[in-house]
């Protein structure tokens, strides 16, 4: 009885997202503000009934109602409670619920903070979300229902996959929604500023937030996934250009392009169009992304063949909103363009090149990330492009990123003269090639000119901060009320840069410093990787709460010393029969120590194999991502995105107003 | 401070894109969306390789199992045999994988590797971790002889005859029905005719 609730609550959130997408829409073409007054409230419920719906499949999940066919395949009776939390968006069915409940809690988020937007933006973009929704529930009603029913009801489930359970893999898919979805209010706004064929000023302060939140999301979650697939996968890489990666990573390079080209738009008026085509496009690719991960077309051959109905649904969604958004835009933002005049050598200049660089950037990327698909598509089988491909293309493209970072922020708006340029970046530079220089000399290992350049480019930037933050402060009085003036937009531009510099020093030194080994060890044996022995103590089989696992002792020792004790597992999870590496590691700032247990080699001899790997500086990666994150999050809650609309009327035909 | 000038209209005079420019993403997207559409009906499979009927590329590695030893392409020669392009950076290489493992039990056809721009030490632990299907394999880190092959993804596989002619190319990952309904017939009748 419960789960038809949930089906019930799903099918009246779909029409009340019809009355939020059509009456709003309809108010703000016929100018009437009765109409767009149901924005607020149809918004409210329909969160509410998601929300419903998605709470009594959580509650399937915890009661172990096998009945339900999703809760059948995708949990388990030993399953901890934590992870059938977490399974819920375990597999397809009720990730795409996950997606709706997030799209309808930020349009709720938005509709309660609706006065800070004019009525008929506000009511505009309610709509517009409004219209997403309905696509994604009538997915969800119609061709991947999560309260379908089992019978006869299984004894016990088939398990969630073991690789999604663990902590960080229970974060990272709502992260990465949260994003995805987050590019939905931008694109959201972009479509109203079509329609309208105007653009108001301030539009851009309103999409500031919201589209830095959906970025900071979207950096969280690849973080988090990149570091997962590092200590999970056992393999020691930190990204595998692999599909689903590639689908987080084309928004999250579009929608950089797009807070960036967004500040350019608020601060000078200019490159609106630019601004309004990223937006759509990074929507597109978020919606590219939640379906070449969960529909099953990425994961398996025949998915798509078994199930057509879910591959064209997605094909014909995806036509319809990317088709009629670029419609949209070629007929109306021609009408939105400005004659706002910038110099070649001009901040709006250097932001305008690094947002072009990254759409090439994701362009490459999309294309490297398709071409299997579209092959198998056509019957060609499946194939890999893989990291060749992605590394020859990718690094080139960042290179001139990463410098124009530096020279972006620092250069004047509208026009600089190049010696003055020249005469702010001499120190930068000039320290940037010691730094590099030192940090190589004091590093083991030969030197590599590869690791001294991703050094050079890394303090470039990094020195660049340190140039703006004594620029900013030479004309306050003092310094502490210099700090203080300085609103948190500016911290968090530097904090999110000098993070970047943090993970392309982490890229850079750890992909060409790092040594491992791939050896046989019996119950005593040492290896030595670098300044560091391993030694083999012990192999013992656990138990876990729903897996058996043998557990390695490795102690680690460095000139003579004992350092640690690491407990590397393999796991066979009893449902599934999945064998699962859990590696042991110690990181530290300056390098990590990682330890991967193989199989057992041979039986008599109690020979196992084993992974040693000396990462260094492997950390600064996701410190990188972590302090992007941080810096988002410090411009989001700058205090200019919360400034109210000062009662900016909307020009209502006057009629409808009194008759309302 | 001098406050920049600032229209709303835009000159004609070239200055801001043309009209036309703003159909561009619409029209890009659309012929890809036709490209989709046309495309669906076609079969890559009988586009012709320029390899088939051809002996195999010439080409001499060194073999993953010992990197002293040299594999070289005479050593395709002298019975039917399968040559497969993989590496362990390939996710659909880890998902035909169970597949070449089951035909090297059935010991129907010796399979061998063309190891592809990848590091040697990984493919050796991955065959230890997974499984070793290949009879050798011959490392080809740089890639230059996959490309000699015509290669433009892993996994490939191609069918070789007695005399070393290339007769088959699979692209993507064998499934266990491609084998039985197409390696395995056109093994069994390279085999018979050669016997007669």
């Amino acid at each position: 009885m419960i789960p038809e609730l949930g089906h019930f609550a799903l099918i009246l959130a779909l029409a009340v997202a019809l009355v939020q997408a059509i009456i709003p829409g309809m108010g703000l073409l016929r100018r009437r503000a009765d109409w767009m007054a149901i924005a607020k409230p149809a918004a409210l419920i329909q969160f509410a009934l998601v929300l419903l719906a998605y709470g009594i499949l959580t509650y399937s999940f915890i009661v172990h109602d096998f009945s339900v066919l999703y809760v059948a395949n995708t949990s388990n009776s030993e399953l901890p409670l934590i992870y059938r939390i977490s399974g819920v968006w375990g597999a397809h069915e009720g990730s795409l619920l996950l997606w709706v409940l997030i799209l309808s809690a930020w349009t709720a988020i938005l509709a309660m903070y609706s006065k800070h937007y004019p009525v008929d933006m506000g009511a505009g973009v309610i709509s517009v979300l409004g219209f997403i929704s309905i696509g994604f529930l009538l997915f969800s009603l119609f061709t991947s229902n999560p309260f379908i029913r089992l019978f006869p009801v299984p004894i016990d489930g088939g398990d969630l996959n073991p690789l999604l359970q663990d902590p960080v893999m229970a974060i990272h898919p709502p992260m990465l929604y949260m994003g995805y979805v987050g590019f939905a209010v931008p694109f959201a706004f972009a479509i109203v500023a079509l329609v309208q064929g105007k653009l108001d000023t301030a539009w851009a302060r309103w999409v500031r937030p919201w589209a830095l939140t959906a970025w900071v999301c979207l950096t969280g979650g690849i973080t988090l996934g990149s570091w997962w697939a590092y200590y999970e996968l056992g393999w020691g890489g930190w990204w595998f250009w692999d599909p689903v990666e590639n689908a987080s990573f084309m928004p999250w390079l579009t929608g950089t392009a797009l807070i960036h080209s967004l500040a350019v738009t608020e601060k000078r008026h200019a490159l609106r169009n630019w601004t309004i085509l990223l937006a759509i496009i990074s929507f597109s690719l978020s919606l590219l992304g939640t379906f070449l991960v969960r529909s099953g077309v990425l994961t398996s051959v025949h998915a798509f063949a078994s199930d057509p109905t879910r591959g064209i649904y997605v094909l014909a969604f995806l036509g319809l909103v990317v088709g009629i958004s670029l419609s949209l835009f070629a007929f109306r933002a021609w009408q939105l363009r400005t004659l706002t005049p910038f110099s070649l050598i001009s901040r709006e200049m250097a932001l305008l090149t690094n947002s072009v660089l990254l759409l090439v950037t994701m362009l490459t990327v999309l294309l490297g990330t398709l071409y299997p698909l579209i092959l198998e598509a056509l019957g060609g089988g499946k194939i890999s492009v893989g990291p060749p491909y992605f590394s020859r293309v990718f690094i080139p493209l960042m290179i001139p990123v990463v410098f124009l970072v530096a020279i972006g922020s620092l250069i004047r708006w509208r026009e600089d003269s190049l010696s003055t340029l020249i005469k702010q970046l001499r120190t930068p530079a000039i320290l940037a090639i010691v730094f590099a220089s030192v940090i190589l000399l004091l590093l083991p290992g030969k030197a590599s000119f590869t690791a001294w350049f991703a050094l050079l480019l890394a303090f470039w930037v990094i020195n660049s901060c340190f140039v703006q933050l004594q620029q900013r402060l030479r004309h306050s009085q003092g310094l502490l009320q210099g700090l203080r003036r300085t609103p948190r937009g500016w911290y968090g531009m530097i904090l999110a840069h000098i993070g970047l510099g943090f993970t392309v020093i982490g890229i850079a030194l750890s992909s060409v410093y790092s040594q491992e080994q791939d050896v046989h060890m019996v119950k005593g044996d040492t290896r030595t990787l670098g300044e560091y022995r391993f030694e083999l103590v012990d192999v013992e089989r656990i138990t876990g709460p729903n897996y058996q696992a043998d557990m390695g002792t490795i102690r680690i020792y460095k000139d003579e010393k004992e350092l640690m004790t690491l407990h590397p597992e393999k796991r066979i999870y009893n449902v599934r029969k999945n064998v699962m590496t859990e590696a042991a590691i110690h990181s530290n700032l300056l390098r990590d120590l990682y330890v991967s247990l193989g199989e057992q080699r041979n039986a008599n001899t109690g020979a196992w194999s084993v992974r040693l790997y000396y990462k260094p500086f492997i950390l600064w990666i996701w410190l990188g991502g972590l302090f992007m994150v941080l810096g988002g999050l410090l411009a989001v809650t700058d205090k200019r995105y919360r400034l109210e609309v000062k009662q900016e009327k909307v020009k209502l035909d006057a009629n409808h107003v009194t008759a309302s | 401070m001098s406050q920049p000038v600032e229209s709303q209209v835009a000159s004609p005079q070239g200055q801001r894109p043309k009209r036309w420019v703003y159909l561009l993403p619409l029209g890009l997207f659309v012929v890809l969306m036709v490209f989709f559409f046309f495309g669906l009906g076609l079969n890559p499979r009988l586009l012709p390789s320029p390899l088939i009927g051809q002996p195999t590329p010439e080409f001499s590695l060194p073999k993953l199992s010992n990197p002293d030893e040299l594999f070289q392409h005479t050593d395709l020669k002298g019975e039917v045999s399968l040559l497969n392009i993989w590496a362990t950076w390939c996710t659909s290489c880890r998902q035909e994988h169970p597949v070449l493992m089951k035909i090297a039990e059935s010991e129907e056809v010796p399979i061998y590797g063309l190891y592809y721009k990848d590091i040697p030490a990984q493919g050796v632990v991955w065959l230890q971790d997974y499984g070793d299907p290949y009879r050798e394999n011959a490392v080809d880190e740089n890639g230059k002889v996959g490309i000699e092959w015509g290669a433009y993804g892993t996994p490939e596989t191609f069918l070789i005859d007695q005399k070393g002619i290339i007769r088959y190319k699979h692209v993507g990952p064998i499934s266990w029905h491609d084998w039985e309904t197409t390696l395995l017939p056109m093994i069994n009748s390279l085999r018979n005719n050669n016997g007669v």
